[in-house]
C-alpha cells in the first residue's frame, strides 16, 4: 500500500530529517512507543547512512549480536524500521527548517511545507574537505575525503586513483586503507600531524599489516600537480620538507556535524561540537527539535549513533505525551578551556527528572594529563584525575556531578599536572 | 562535425576547412563576449580554447562582481569599456537571463587618511559619469551595515556596483553566439600559423583552421601568441595572483553591499563581497609572479585573508569556510588594456585586460568590432537572431531544485540536480572535465566539497570527461 501524501492527514507525529544508524533507530523506537505517524525523509536514493557505503565489517554486534558489512548491517536497520511502522521517503531533502517543526522540503515532484510535531534531527557527520583545513597547492583532480573515496568503490564499483597518499590517523583512515585493499588502491604513505595514531590499539596494528609506511610527526604542505595530483609535500618530525609521489590524497577524519539546517535556520550551535544545543534528552533551542547521533558531536560509530537515536526516540515520545518539563529553566555548561574541545550536552533543563542522558560527553584537543574540574561561581564542584588522548570518548556520569538545584552557568576546565 | 549528440567524447577530429570570417584564439569571458558579438554582427565566427572547458584561464575565478566604473582611470580604454559592457549587461539582463543583484558598493575608510581620500573617490566618479556615488558617515554607514565593525569611519556609497555569476554569464554569451551559427572547438591549442596576405591559416592541436582575421583574446598567453603569430608582442604578461576565501552561506547576510578597500596605486585591494550563489567571500591578494598556470593557495595567505575579514566583519569569526580558490589575471607593464589592430595582418590583439573583465567584455567586444571595421571589413548584421538562456544558478533565482521533474538532486551542499548535470554534459557547450562541470552547475562547490556527491558524479559523467573522476575496478 503505497504511503499517504507527506501533507494532509494524518498529520505527521514526528519526522526525522536523516535516515543513518541514529534516525532509523529514533524512528523505529517512536513507532515501538505507540507513536502514530513517523516518516523518515532521507535524501539518498537509499536509507541507511555512511554504513551504506562502509563495503566493510565490523557493524551490527551492539543492534543485531553478530559483524556484519556496512551495506548488510543498513540494510537490516531499514528493515527493521519498516517492520515497525516507519514510513522512509527517500530522495526527499529537507532544505529549510522553520520555528515549531516545519520544514521546507524538495521532492522529485516539487517542494512541498511539511509540518509535525517533533523533529528529530539526526544527520549526522562528515569529514572535513581541502578547502576547509586550508591546504595549500594546486587545484587539482584527485583529492577527496574518505567518505567519497568509499561510495565511488563500494557503491559504484570504481576506483579514482591507484597509489594515494592518507592524511589522518583516526579510525576512518583504517577504514580507507581497507576500501583502498578492496579496490585494487595501494596507498603510499599514511600521514599523521600528531606524534602517534589517533585510534586505539589494535586498528593502529593495521597499516603495518597491509604494507602501509607510516609517517607520524609528518604535516602536509602543500598538494601539488595539475590537472591530477602528483605529490605531496611534507614537513617530517625534524621539519625537513619532502616530496612523496602520489596520484591522489585521501583526507581522512577531522570529522565535522552535518549541521547546515541548523546554521542556515533558527536553532542555536555549540561552536565546540560544531552542532545543535541540546539539553539532556537532545532538545534543541526550539524544543520542536530533537538531535541525536553523530549531529551531536564528532563522532561516534554506527552502534553508538544507534543506541543514541532509540534513546532519543524514546524521550521525544515522553514528550509527545507531555512528560518533559518545559524548557524554561536549565542549567548551562559551557569550557573556554583550549584543551577542551566540547562538552555535551550544553545545557541540563530543569528540573532535571531520571530520563535523558545519562553522561556528559567530552573530548579533548590534545593529549592531556589533569584534573578534570567543573566550577561555577562559589568554586569547584568536582573533579577527576584523567589522561586523555584526542578524538578519545570521555564521558562523566551526571550523577556524579552534584549538581547545583538551580540555574547557572558550570564551566569545565582542565588543571594539568606539571612535572 | 566536432561534437556529437550525445555529449559523451568521441575521437578527436580534425576541424573541417570551411573558411572563418573570423578565428577568436581563447574562451575566456572576453572571447565569449567577442563570439557574441561578432556572430550578431553577421560574420562567420570560430572559437577555439585550448582547455577542453572554456574558462578556464584568467575568467575561471574572480570576484564575480559588476563594475560601474567609477575608479577607473580618467580617459581610460577601460573606462570606456566598463561604461559600454555594463550598460549592455543591464539591456540584455533579460533577455538572456542573466543574474544582477545590485546592492550597491561601499568604499569604506578605516583610518583618517583614507577617509581624507574619500573624496577624490567621489569626484573620480563624478567624472566618470558615476553621478550617483556620495560620501555617507560612520551612522549612516552602521545603519546600512551594522556587521561591520565599528572601526569603519566612512565610506563612498557606489549604488550601481552590483555582484553577477561570473560563469552562466559568458556561458551565455558564446551560447548566443553558438545559437546563430558560431562554432566552438575546445582542447583546441593554436601551434603556429602563417598569413598569406588574404588569410590565416592557422596550426592547431587539431588540425589547421582558416579564417580571413584573427582576434587574440588569449588573455594570460596574449603576449605568446603575439610572438608566436605576428613575430612580435607590445606588451609582457606578468601574471597577478589572486587567492580567496568563501565562507559558509550563512555569512551571506553579514553584509549588504560589497565591502571595498581604499584603492592603492597597483591593485583594488582586498574586498569583501557576497556571491549570487548565497555566500560571502573575502579576497583577491595581488601577487605578481612569472607562472600562467601556478593558481596555488597557501595556507599562510588564506589564513591573513581570514583575519582581514574578521577584521571587518567581527560576526565571522568562527564561520566554517566552504572553499578557497585562486585566480591569475593577465597584468602588464601598464594599468590599461592593450587593444591594438595589425592591419597588414588582419589581426586585432586584446590584451591585458586585468581584472575588470567581467565588466567591460560586453564593452570590449563592441570596441573591438568598431576597429574591426576601421579596418575595411564589412558584415550584415543578423536580422532576427536566435535567443539563449543563461543556467540560473543563483541562490535567489527560481533554481532547478525547486522545479518538479528534477530526477534527483545529486549534489546537496548546492541543490544540483540530475536534470541539471545532465543538460551540463549535452550541446556544443558540454562540459568535458569537473571544472567545467562545476562552473556550469555549481556540483560540488558547497560545504562539503563533493563528500556525499562525487561518486554519483562520476557514474554521471561516464564517457564525457577527457579525465575522468574515476575507472571501473577492473580484475588485475
Amino acid at each position: 500500500m503505497a504511503d499517504p501524501p507527506l501533507t494532509g492527514a494524518p498529520r505527521i507525529d514526528v519526522a526525522v530529517i536523516g535516515g543513518g544508524p541514529a534516525g532509523l533507530a529514533a524512528a523505529t523506537a517512536l513507532k515501538e512507543a505507540g507513536i502514530g505517524r513517523v516518516v523518515v525523509l532521507e535524501r539518498e536514493p537509499q536509507a541507511g547512512g555512511i554504513p551504506r557505503h562502509c563495503g566493510h565489517p565490523p557493524f551490527g554486534m551492539r543492534e543485531f549480536g553478530r559483524i556484519l558489512r556496512g551495506p548488510v548491517y543498513a540494510a537490516r536497520l531499514v528493515a527493521r524500521a519498516e517492520r515497525a511502522g516507519v514510513e522512509i521517503r527517500t530522495l526527499a531533502t529537507v532544505a529549510g527548517i522553520r520555528p515549531g517543526g516545519h520544514l521546507l522540503v524538495a521532492l522529485p515532484e516539487g517542494l512541498i511545507d511539511l509540518a509535525a510535531r517533533r523533529v528529530t534531527y539526526a544527520t549526522g557527520v562528515r569529514e572535513t574537505p581541502r578547502a576547509a583545513r586550508l591546504i595549500g597547492g594546486a587545484r587539482v583532480q584527485g583529492v577527496m575525503n574518505t567518505g567519497a573515496l568509499q561510495s565511488m568503490v563500494y557503491l559504484k564499483g570504481r576506483r579514482p586513483f591507484r597509489r594515494p597518499v592518507i592524511i589522518g590517523s583516526e579510525l576512518v583512515a583504517f577504514s580507507a586503507i581497507m576500501t583502498c585493499r578492496h579496490a585494487g588502491i595501494r596507498p603510499v604513505a599514511m600521514i599523521e600531524a600528531a606524534p602517534r595514531i589517533t585510534a586505539r590499539w589494535p586498528a593502529a596494528l593495521y597499516p603495518r599489516l597491509a604494507g602501509v609506511p607510516l609517517l607520524t610527526g609528518t604535516r602536509l604542505l602543500e598538494i601539488r600537480g595539475g590537472p591530477r595530483v602528483t605529490g605531496v609535500s611534507v614537513a617530517g618530525p625534524d621539519g625537513q620538507k619532502r616530496e612523496i609521489a602520489c596520484d591522489g590524497v585521501v583526507l581522512s577524519g577531522q570529522f565535522t556535524p552535518e549541521a547546515s539546517l541548523a546554521r542556515l535556520g533558527h536553532l542555536a550551535l555549540d561552536p565546540g561540537t560544531g552542532g545543535p544545543v541540546v539539553d539532556q534528552w537532545g532538545r534543541c533551542s526550539d524544543p520542536s527539535y530533537f538531535a541525536t547521533g553523530n549531529l551531536l558531536r564528532p563522532v561516534e560509530t554506527a552502534g553508538w549513533s544507534w543506541a543514541e537515536g532509540r534513546r532519543c526516540g524514546r524521550w521525544v515520545a515522553e514528550d509527545l505525551a507531555g512528560r518533559l518539563p518545559a524548557p524554561s529553566g536549565a542549567l548551562k555548561l559551557e569550557t573556554s578551556d583550549p584543551r577542551l574541545k566540547y562538552v555535551m550536552p550544553q545545557r541540563i533543563a530543569l528540573p532535571r527528572s531520571g530520563s535523558g542522558m545519562g553522561d556528559l560527553q567530552l573530548r579533548v584537543t590534545r593529549p592531556v594529563r589533569g584534573e578534570l574540574c567543573a566550577l561555577n561561581e562559589s568554586g569547584i564542584l568536582w573533579r577527576r584525575k584523567i589522561h586523555a588522548l584526542p578524538e578519545r570518548r570521555m564521558l562523566v556520569p551526571l550523577a556524579d556531578l552534584a549538581l547545583p538545584g538551580g540555574a547557572g552557568t558550570i564551566r569545565f576546565e582542565i588543571r594539568e599536572e606539571t612535572a | 562535425m566536432l561534437q556529437q549528440g550525445d555529449g559523451k567524447i568521441h575521437p578527436r577530429r580534425i576541424p573541417d576547412e570551411a573558411a572563418h570570417d573570423v578565428v577568436i584564439i581563447g574562451g575566456g569571458v572576453v572571447g565569449c563576449a567577442m563570439a557574441r558579438r561578432f556572430t550578431l554582427e553577421g560574420a562567420r565566427v570560430a572559437l577555439l580554447e585550448k582547455a577542453p572547458d572554456i574558462l578556464d584561464g584568467a575568467s575561471k575565478a574572480n570576484s564575480a562582481i559588476l563594475h560601474t566604473g567609477f575608479d577607473a582611470p580618467e580617459g581610460s580604454l577601460e573606462l570606456e569599456c566598463i561604461r559600454e559592457g555594463y550598460q549592455e549587461y543591464l539591456e540584455i539582463r533579460r533577455s538572456l537571463g542573466l543574474v544582477h543583484e545590485c546592492d550597491g558598493a561601499l568604499v569604506v575608510a578605516w583610518n583618517e587618511a583614507e577617509e581624507a581620500a574619500l573624496e577624490a573617490i567621489r569626484a573620480r566618479a563624478h567624472a566618470n559619469g558615476v553621478g550617483d556615488v556620495e560620501i555617507i558617515g560612520q551612522a549612516e554607514l552602521r545603519r546600512r551595515e551594522p556587521n561591520l565593525s565599528h572601526r569603519a569611519r566612512a565610506a563612498a556609497l557606489v549604488p550601481g556596483e552590483g555582484i553577477v555569476d561570473p560563469w552562466s554569464a559568458p556561458h551565455a554569451y558564446l551560447a548566443h553566439g553558438l545559437a546563430n551559427g558560431a562554432r566552438l572547438v575546445t582542447s583546441c591549442e593554436v601551434t603556429g600559423g602563417a598569413f598569406d596576405g588574404g588569410a590565416w591559416q592557422l596550426e592547431t592541436t587539431r588540425g589547421p583552421v582558416r579564417a580571413t582575421s584573427v582576434i587574440n583574446c588569449a588573455g594570460l598567453y596574449g603576449d605568446l601568441v603575439d610572438r608566436a603569430l605576428l613575430g612580435e608582442a607590445r606588451f609582457q604578461i606578468t601574471p597577478r595572483k589572486g587567492q580567496f576565501v568563501v565562507f559558509d552561506k550563512a555569512a551571506r547576510d553579514l553584509v549588504t553591499s560589497i565591502i571595498l578597500p581604499v584603492p592603492n596605486e597597483r591593485t583594488k585591494g582586498i574586498v569583501v563581497f557576497p556571491t549570487v550563489f548565497g555566500n560571502l567571500a573575502v579576497g583577491p591578494t595581488a601577487e605578481d609572479q612569472q607562472s600562467r598556470t601556478d593558481a596555488s593557495t597557501d595556507t599562510e595567505t588564506l589564513r591573513a585573508l581570514i583575519e582581514d575579514g574578521i577584521a571587518k566583519i567581527p560576526a565571522l569569526k568562527g564561520m566554517p569556510v566552504t572553499a578557497v580558490y585562486a585566480g591569475l589575471r593577465p597584468a602588464t607593464e601598464e594599468k590599461d588594456y592593450r587593444i591594438a589592430t595589425t592591419p597588414a595582418k588582419n589581426w586585432i590583439t586584446v590584451g591585458g585586460i586585468r581584472s575588470t573583465g567581467l565588466s567591460a567584455a560586453l564593452g570590449i567586444a563592441r570596441h573591438v568590432f568598431a576597429l574591426y571595421r576601421e579596418m575595411g571589413h564589412r558584415h550584415d548584421p543578423l536580422p532576427d537572431p536566435a535567443g539563449a538562456r543563461a543556467n540560473m544558478l543563483a541562490e535567489s533565482g527560481p533554481r532547478d531544485w525547486k522545479q518538479p521533474g528534477h530526477g534527483e538532486i545529486v549534489c546537496h551542499c548546492e541543490l544540483v540536480t540530475r536534470r541539471e548535470i545532465e543538460a551540463a554534459l549535452k550541446g556544443p557547450l558540454a562540459a568535458r572535465s569537473l571544472a567545467g562541470l562545476k562552473r556550469k552547475t555549481r556540483a560540488t562547490m558547497g560545504r562539503c566539497q563533493g563528500f556525499y556527491c562525487t561518486a554519483r558524479l562520476a557514474e554521471l559523467t561516464d564517457g564525457h570527461f577527457e579525465m575522468p573522476l574515476a575507472e571501473e575496478i577492473g580484475h588485475g
